[in-house]
């Protein structure tokens, strides 16, 4: 199902990611605390649904034909908002704000103070409910919105997490896609070894879920999913991300000490080497 | 004392929102296995395509609220008050009010007239959590007039609510008129003030009834509106009346006197006596009989009553 898509925008897409990852780096140093190890994993799904999948205009963040992207991941913040600053919605230098008091750029996203965030999430196993009611209104409101939802893998250890996928399934919801980002590693550890949620691709069939399982970092893979959803009736899609954890800085892959730690000066500046970046 | 009439708040309740459905294409209503006894289900007959039964999952019937909302719709979510205030607690503060949705959750079987159904059924800590959330309205209604009417007047804002319905039929004590932010005064006086929430409210004009008989003329006041909260009227019955008594189907560490003395302490400290359920869960038992059980019997109120006329020197 392979679709080919032009060297040239995976390059794009790529140099995207590139920045996504040292602004991450700079956010969380200069706020001293944050989650780089997640938010880093998520890049590459955020960068593909914000550049080219979704429908959105940053002039007018409530266009009522946008599509619409919950973070239930909402610690994935830093990568979230240079996502959407480099698309536009904000000034990227409003990204050395972050969890400072009084910025719009809360330790995770808020609705009432960004324009653009479409639900706030932070507590764990909520974003995929309010995107089954967002999904739920548009196919009620005959509208064509799309809804995208980014679960963490450790979220897939939350109940609530799967009542919400259980009524995305019975629904049907054709318009809904669940992206999770499955970079293996949780605060405490591996999520096999505190609370194993494998084989969670067979889960996901087993709610209804058309599910497929792609490598979280490769832009085609992504956009090709994507397009596979897009096509999928009857029924919503869940895209297993493989992804590593603080992907593109070496000393923080695989790593779950770098889940929510801010980096100190010495490493943010060797992160940033390493992605081809400075403080 | 005339007879009044007895009757369901769940009914008012369910017929209210039918009506809302019919003129407002835009409402959705959301119910968790419950819609019997919520009364929802009326609703669902009338306007199936936009009722959604989600089964036993109280958490992700708030989120999915929360998303319907922020979509621009106007959202009832029902279910029994231990489950929407106690199962869905992080929901309704995060997804329902941190976020600003317009959701309205009608908990139905708040507190001890659950009755049968004992303890781990009985509500009686939702006014303390609802109230504690910024953004929150709550409202208790005595009665079936005032549950439609302020099933109505919760439309009339963008933002979250919880209504707390009693599952007894209760008797009719309001003219059904409800402002949210103002107290009912039900029954004017000047020797003490009774400050009543739910099902409480009629068992405060029987005592004030009692007392009249003996030439004490108690000011009756509810507070179905508990958050916007009426501090003027409160404080006008502090000045006015020297002492009040609260009465709530609700734990009394957390409930409605807690606010009534907190309130009065910082602006006008008067002698306040707090009805409530004291610092125990409920038990099972015929409904009615559960309320003296657990200290709220009518007997006791009077008790109540005549000790603040004590401490304020009206009696001897």
């Amino acid at each position: 199902m392979a679709l080919a898509v032009p060297a040239e925008k995976l390059a794009k897409l790529s140099e995207i990611a590139r920045s996504v990852r040292q602004d991450v780096v700079r956010m969380v140093y200069e706020a001293g605390s944050g989650h780089p190890g997640g938010s880093l994993s998520v890049t590459d799904l955020l960068v593909a649904l914000v550049f080219e999948e979704l429908k959105l205009d940053p002039v007018q963040p409530n266009w009522p034909d946008r599509d619409r992207l919950v973070l239930s991941k909402g610690h994935a913040a830093p990568a979230y908002y240079s996502v959407m600053a480099r698309r536009g919605f904000l000034d990227i230098e409003e990204l050395h704000t972050l969890r400072q008091a009084g910025s719009r750029l809360q330790g995770h996203v808020d609705r009432n103070k960004l324009p653009g965030v479409e639900a706030s999430t932070g507590c764990l196993g909520q974003g995929i409910g309010m995107a089954v009611g967002m999904a739920l209104d548009q196919r009620l409101a005959h509208r064509s919105g799309r809804v995208y939802a980014i679960l963490g893998d450790g979220e897939c250890q939350a109940g609530p997490t799967w009542e919400a996928l259980m009524a995305a399934g019975h629904y049907r919801l054709d318009n809904l896609v669940v992206l999770l980002d499955r970079n293996g590693y949780e605060t405490d550890g591996a999520t096999e070894a505190i609370m194993g949620i494998e084989p969670i691709a067979d889960k996901f069939r087993a709610f209804r879920l058309e599910t497929v399982e792609i490598d979280g970092h490769d832009f085609s893979q992504i956009l090709d999913a994507l397009a596979h959803a897009r096509a999928t009736r009857g029924q919503p899609t869940a895209i297993v991300a493989r992804t590593v954890k603080g992907k593109g800085v070496s000393f923080m892959e695989n790593q779950h000490a770098w889940h929510g730690k801010a980096p100190s000066r010495g490493e943010a500046e060797k992160a940033l080497a390493e992605l081809g970046g400075r403080l | 004392m005339a007879e009044r009439r007895v009757e369901s708040l769940r009914d008012a309740y369910g017929q209210a929102l039918v009506e809302l459905g019919e003129r407002d294409a835009n409402l959705v209503v959301l119910d968790a296995d419950l819609s019997g006894s919520t009364r929802t289900a009326l609703f669902g007959k009338r306007f199936p395509e936009r009722f959604f039964n989600v089964g036993v999952m109280e958490p992700t019937m708030m989120t999915m609220a929360a998303g319907l909302a922020l979509s621009g719709r106007t959202v009832f979510a029902s279910t029994f008050a231990i489950f929407a205030a106690g199962q869905a607690y992080n929901m309704v503060r995060q997804s329902v009010c941190y976020n600003r949705a317009n959701v309205k959750i009608v908990a139905t079987h708040g507190g001890l007239l659950v009755g049968g159904d004992g303890g781990t059924h009985q509500m009686l800590e939702d006014i303390a959590l609802m109230r504690g959330l910024p953004g929150m309205t709550v409202v208790v209604p005595a009665d079936a007039p005032t549950t439609r009417s302020a099933t109505f007047a919760v439309t009339d804002f963008d933002g979250p609510a919880y209504l707390r319905l009693t599952r007894e039929n209760l008797p009719t004590v309001t003219d059904g008129r409800f402002v949210l932010g103002q107290a009912g005064e039900l029954r004017a006086g000047s020797d003490l003030t009774l400050v009543a929430v739910g099902a409480l409210v009629a068992r405060a004009l029987e005592v004030a009834e009692e007392l009249h008989h003996v030439g004490v003329e108690a000011r009756v006041l509810d507070f179905a509106s508990v958050k916007p909260f009426d501090e003027k009227a409160l404080l006008k019955a502090a000045r006015e009346t020297g002492a009040i008594l609260t009465l709530e189907e609700h734990s009394v560490l957390t409930g409605l006197g807690a606010l009534v003395a907190s309130a009065t302490g910082e602006n006008y400290p008067v002698p306040v006596r707090r009805l409530g359920v004291p610092d125990l869960f409920g038990e099972s038992g015929e409904p009615w009989g559960l309320l003296d059980r657990f200290g709220l019997s009518k007997a006791r109120a009077l008790e109540e009553a005549w000790e603040l006329l004590r401490v304020r020197g009206k009696v001897h």
